[in-house]
């Protein structure tokens, strides 16, 4: 009699559902963000913004900017590394970003000079520390080396640890280690590529 | 180079520390279909969505003290489960007792879209039936799974899918092929 089993085996039953839920789905997933915060347990929000040096990942905790990072730094990479290193309750929730978002933007149409966002840099400490907290000091539109940095710092001697402290910086961009350069002028390197270190000298030197 | 350097800390423990604590992100990408069918196989869709919020809710809270190697997809249909029959009991309290799923107003093209005729058959099932149906064949847990979040022993549990599946083969495939044969007609 039942010459169409339609949905005798379970692969049927489940092939006759998704189709209601996708949007539900994001929908719900939209809002748990805000619920998450609301409950105080997103502990890294994260969103991406688009800019002319390509989409940036940017997270925060509640205490501010925890990481700032490029396409070339690998975003799923960063994310695990949140996780690993902060806490696992990372999700995408654009609120929390909304500011920093603002600001970058207003960075890349010259409309802004310096960033104004509290910033968390709990993972960085002692010397590296210290490099990170002199990089906002140097003017936009101009460079310093890394040997100028290390002194400011307060370790002329530790060039190659000014180095790495740029290199290593969570929160590039918005903390300008693009603007630290070798003695001979030549760019010395970059997280998000040198391309992009190039880019952001010309916007500021453009002004 | 000197990020390179930097960054070849990364050792084999810590490693799998990133595997066992992925971003929580990719925990509700990956079964927050899942999660939401349970909570339907209890509970009529706007009630459904608070309890897929809920579940999650309570999941993220939980997650970082999640073992490693926890099966999460199994974890998360008994978190579902729970919020899903606490919010019954709560809509029980409350309202009126009514014969049957309450009806959604249309009109609303969200909770319209929730409306297929799997479901209306679903809805149709005892619920023990429903949720075993929907847990083994939609969530795809196994049968030992499903009988530990509902309670009962895995046969019991086999047992009622199948009778589930086989109550749904009649009232699902009824309608359909009526709709079918109203369309061939045309």
């Amino acid at each position: 009699m039942s010459t169409a089993p339609a949905i005798s085996g379970s692969r049927d039953l489940v092939t006759a559902l998704p189709e209601v839920d996708d949007e539900t789905v994001r929908r719900l997933h939209a809002r748990l963000g805000a619920a998450a915060a609301a409950a105080g347990i997103l502990e890294v929000a994260y969103r991406t913004v688009d800019t002319p040096v390509g989409p940036l990942l940017l997270a925060a905790t509640e205490q501010g900017l925890v990481r700032v990072a490029y396409a070339l730094q690998d975003h799923d990479r960063v994310l695990e590394q949140l996780a690993a290193t902060i806490s696992p309750r990372v999700l995408r929730a654009p609120q929390r970003l909304d500011s920093a978002a603002r600001e970058i933007e207003e960075y890349f149409a010259r409309q802004r000079t310096a960033f104004d966002l509290p910033l968390d840099l709990r993972r960085s400490s002692g010397f590296r520390r210290s490099v990170l907290a002199y990089l906002p000091r140097i003017p936009y539109g101009t460079t310093a080396s890394y040997t100028a940095v290390a002194a400011a710092a307060g370790n002329p001697k530790a060039v190659r640890a000014a180095g790495t402290a740029c290199a290593t910086n969570p929160l590039p961009l918005v903390v300008p280690c693009h603007r630290v350069v070798r003695s001979d002028g030549t760019l010395g390197g970059y997280g998000g590529g040198l391309e992009a270190k190039q880019i952001l000298l010309m916007l500021e030197a453009e002004r | 180079m000197a990020a390179r350097m930097a960054t070849s800390h990364s050792t084999a423990p810590q490693r799998l520390r990133l595997v066992r604590h992925e971003p929580f992100e990719k925990v509700v990408e990956r079964h927050g279909t899942t999660v939401l069918r349970v909570c339907r196989a209890v509970l009529a869709p706007p009630a459904a969505e608070d309890a897929w919020s809920e579940t999650f809710l309570a999941a993220m809270q939980a997650y970082p003290t999640l073992r490693a190697g926890s099966n999460v997809e199994a974890w998360l249909v008994t978190i579902a489960h729970h919020k899903a029959i606490d919010q019954l009991r709560a809509d029980a309290r409350r309202a009126v007792p009514v014969a049957d799923m309450p009806e959604r107003p249309s009109g609303n093209g969200l909770l319209d879209s929730w409306e297929s005729d799997l479901w209306a058959a679903l809805k149709t099932l005892p619920r023990k039936q429903r949720e075993c149906v929907i847990y083994h064949h939609v969530a795809g847990l196994p049968y030992a799974e499903v009988a530990d979040v509902l309670g009962g022993t895995p046969d019991a549990a086999r047992r009622a899918a199948a009778d589930g599946i086989s109550a749904l083969r009649k009232t699902y495939l009824t309608s359909t092929r009526e709709r079918d044969a109203e369309g061939a007609t045309t």
